[in-house]
């Protein structure tokens, strides 16, 4: 086991290098000298000259992608050329509400999707099945803004159990930074419970058909007992894949649900360092978003291995 | 007094009636085996008893275990009756197990889900179960898991989950049709040991003839969801009152009429100091490449028209040997080859014209969305000039006629055939361009012993007509027992023994080939009384 996570460490480092070089050479082939933009068409050469030197655009492209990951690694992530302040503190603000919010809305889906889909399955073909299914059929096709406005609709301006948008911080209170949460982590959360559901279920399904499933019920047990002492844990991998992807995308996928419920999280954050040409915020937020994305690739690695003793093995 | 008593059970499932007023019984300590080909309803009838059957299914009569009807009894009741009243032993060893929880959870399961024993108590069983069932726990600790065990000691450990509280009735479906045959003679050996010692009585599920005669006091032979004959196995082997058992019982011992070989001293295929060596995977990062030999230093030469036999386990190295001689695997060293050509990765697509296969599985060779016209001349584009237009279609008639197939059949899609057919169409795929060499791999190893016959004939009968060589891959000893001039033994990579067939049946010489033809059952030899 120690022996696999060590493996899988040492790809998460190979994928992460490989990744910052992408990402440098993407953002370098991109048009548009941050400086000239800054100052507008009317600036004079050398003034250009000057402030590409403060930014550090003026030595060669090695020097800048080894300045850029050292800086990383220091936790230095450069000053942003728009707002002139530092990017980690930029990206740690924002790290404040993207975070919680994904968790939240992967906690949400997690909680509705298990139970659907597990249901579905014991019943499949039965009423509660095809409720299940065509709720989750909805639950795919409608878009999460338009959930999102719904809620908005029905909660913040008729019953007026929350607010409309905005986020009070985490100084406020943890429960009322919570609640400002919580609409947006259910218009987050509902379509990617209902795909979860579905995964859940044609999981289950194949797992239900396996020969040791009918050994299960050789020895007595019940089809329900079955389905939760064998089934479910065998059940779980595929699941696993799905909601590994999922975080990756709650996390900078939020980007529409940040803007209808004005929220300043990361997706917002990066939105407008790309419109601005602020090339040091979003070659920073990519790259953290990167991480992120491998790290959860990690964490569901590991966990297929304490679901799987056949991974374990394999070395 | 007996222990099981089905009485007129019938079985529908929607329209169609799977079982039809079946009855027989099972004396405690009494093995009787059910026995019958494909769609005979046999495994049926065993489901049928445990009441695991799908639920559409449809049941009339009655299923008498002791005084009880199974038939009557609630779902839960029957819970609380599979495992520990009666328990069920499935022909995938590779599958029966939960691949997530270790084998001492899973025999400990059936123990505590029956009784108030604590975890001490039911390890301490389990553990007396798995050491009884030839796992002692020394070797075999609980803690392992279903992969790190063979097909017979996964078959063990599923034995044990089933006997675990000793039910008074045992049901054994196939348990050792997956099984190499040395595996296979222990574990009939090790369920006949169990019924003795805990007088259970045993429904052995299974098509191998062989097998019935060695192991069942009674047999039950079953055919299209009916019971055609029943009784004591020497007694029905001696009368075989239906004309079915004698079909069935000729058929699993089906001896071809093979020619004789033309004696054409010209090496069409030289294998030379084969060897494959496949790479692990690193123990370390560092550490040197650790290598498997799966092809050990293997030499053999087959003429033309001669016919060779090549037997052993799973996992002597047949199947890599198999994709060698194709050209599909490279070779570390030695040569194999064919017409005089190297044979390998990058050979000339030419050569393949000259060296044909036929498969085991009859389903899953074919592209269903081709029709039988389209499959069998797949091998033309292997030709420099294939026939077109009338020659092709003279062409794709002549392979069907010869396979015993219509011509017209080769505008229909493959769902259309069963698997006999199948099997046929796949042997005119190989012949319809007049190939040297024919290798079949394991090709009537997934047939009924009837359509095995058959197959079987028609090489016999080709081997006439087109004077065919062929290499005959099987675990089977007795099908390569007939349909073979020469056989070669192979164990571990290696060649172990080789010779004229009847030679090496009749007089064994190495150790291993001995305990192949000893663990292999035999029919038993019955008189002509009933011819």
């Amino acid at each position: 086991m120690l022996r696999y996570a060590l493996k899988r460490l040492l790809s998460l480092a190979i994928s992460l290098v490989v990744a910052s070089l992408v990402i440098f050479a993407v953002i370098e082939v991109a048009p548009g000298d941050p400086a000239s933009f800054m100052l507008g068409i009317n600036a004079q050469p050398d003034t250009v000259a000057a402030l590409r030197s403060e930014l550090g655009l003026d030595v060669s492209k090695a020097e800048r992608y080894l300045n850029w990951i050292g800086g990383m690694v220091r936790g230095d992530f450069g000053t942003s050329y728009t707002y002139r302040t530092p990017v980690g503190q930029m990206i740690a603000d924002r790290m404040w509400v993207s975070l919680p919010l994904a968790l939240y809305a992967l906690a949400l889906s997690t909680i509705i999707a298990f139970p659907a889909g597990i249901y579905a399955a014991a019943r499949r073909g039965k009423p509660g099945d095809m409720a299940v299914m065509g709720a989750t059929q909805l639950g795919v096709a409608v878009p999460n803004f338009w959930f999102a406005m719904m809620l908005v609709l029905v909660f913040a301006i008729n019953l007026r159990w929350f607010s409309a948008g905005g986020f009070p911080g985490w100084d406020e209170g943890f429960w009322l930074a919570l609640k400002s949460l919580t609409l947006p982590a259910i218009a987050l959360a509902l379509p990617q419970s209902a795909i979860l559901a579905r995964v859940m279920r044609s999981s289950l399904l194949d797992i239900l058909g396996e020969d040791f499933m009918r050994s299960a019920r050789a020895k007595g047990l019940s089809r329900r007992q079955a389905l939760w002492r064998h089934g479910l844990r065998n059940a779980l991998i595929p699941v696993l894949t799905i909601i590994g992807m999922q975080f990756a995308f709650l996390l900078a996928g939020g980007i529409i649900i940040e803007q209808v419920f004005f929220l300043p999280g990361l997706g917002r954050l990066i939105f407008q360092a790309i419109s601005a040409r602020d090339l040091i915020v979003v070659e920073s937020v990519v790259m953290l978003l990167v991480f992120a994305v491998i790290l959860v690739n990690f964490i569901v690695d590991l966990a297929y291995a304490a679901v799987d003793p056949r991974l374990r093995a394999r070395t | 007094m007996t222990l099981l008593r089905i009485e007129d059970l019938s079985l529908s499932i929607g329209p169609h009636k799977i079982l039809k007023n079946v009855s027989f019984s099972i004396a405690p300590g009494e093995i009787v085996a059910v026995t019958g080909e494909s769609g005979s309803g046999k495994s049926m009838t065993a489901l049928a008893t445990m009441q695991l059957l799908p639920e559409s299914a449809e049941t009339k009569g009655a299923i008498l275990l002791g005084d009880l009807d199974l038939l009557a009894q609630t779902e839960p009741q029957l819970c609380a009756m599979r495992g520990k009243d009666m328990g069920m032993v499935f022909q995938e060893p590779m599958t029966a197990l939960n691949p997530v929880k270790t084998i001492g959870d899973q025999v400990m399961e059936t123990i505590q889900i029956h009784t108030t024993m604590t975890r001490a108590q039911a390890e301490e069983q389990a553990r007396e179960m798995l050491t009884r069932v030839g796992l002692p726990t020394d070797r075999f600790p609980l803690s392992r898991y279903p992969h790190e065990l063979s097909g017979g000691q996964r078959q063990r450990v599923v034995i044990a989950m089933a006997i675990a509280l000793r039910p008074r009735l045992l049901i054994a479906d196939e348990p050792t049709t997956a099984l190499d045959v040395t595996t296979q003679a222990q574990i009939l050996d090790l369920l006949k040991e169990l019924v003795v010692e805990f007088g259970m009585g045993l429904m052995m599920i299974t098509h191998d003839l062989a097998v019935v005669s060695e192991m069942a006091d009674r047999i039950v032979v079953m055919r299209h969801g009916e019971i055609v004959e029943q009784g004591k196995t020497r007694a029905l082997f001696e009368e075989m009152k239906h004309p079915y058992t004698r079909a069935l019982f000729e058929a699993s011992g089906h001896q071809v009429n093979l020619p004789e070989r033309a004696e054409v001293p010209e090496p069409i295929l030289e294998v030379r100091n084969a060897v494959r060596d496949y790479v692990l995977p690193r123990t370390q990062l560092f550490a040197p490449r650790q290598y498997h030999r799966a092809v050990n230093e293997i030499s053999f030469t087959i003429h033309h028209g001669e016919r060779v036999g090549l037997v052993g386990e799973s996992g002597c190295g047949k199947s890599t040997l198999t994709r060698a001689i194709l050209g599909l695997e490279p070779l570390q060293s030695g040569s194999i080859t064919a017409f005089g050509q190297e044979v390998g990765p990058g050979q000339n697509p030419a050569l393949r014209s000259g060296l044909q296969v036929v498969f085991q599985d009859p389903y899953g060779s074919f592209n269903p969305r081709h029709k039988v016209a389209r499959i069998i001349t797949e091998p033309f584009h292997l030709m420099p000039d294939p026939p077109t237009g009338e020659a092709r279609d003279r062409a794709i008639a002549e392979a069907l006629v010869a396979v015993g197939l219509q011509p017209s059949d080769a505008g229909k899609y493959i769902h259309e055939f069963s698997g006999g057919q199948r099997q046929r169409i796949a042997i005119a795929r190989a012949l319809i361009i007049r190939p040297e060499l024919i290798i079949f791999d394991e090709a009537v190893s997934a047939l009924d012993v009837s359509i095995r016959a058959q197959i079987l004939d028609l090489i016999a009968d080709l081997s006439r007509s087109h004077n065919l060589s062929y290499l005959f891959i099987s675990h089977d000893l007795s099908v390569v027992r007939t349909v073979t001039d020469r056989v070669l033994v192979m164990k571990a990579g290696e060649i172990v023994e080789q010779g004229e067939t009847q030679e090496v049946f009749s007089n064994p010489q190495h150790s291993y080939t001995q305990t192949l033809i000893n663990a292999a059952p035999v029919l038993p030899i019955v008189g002509q009384g009933a011819a």
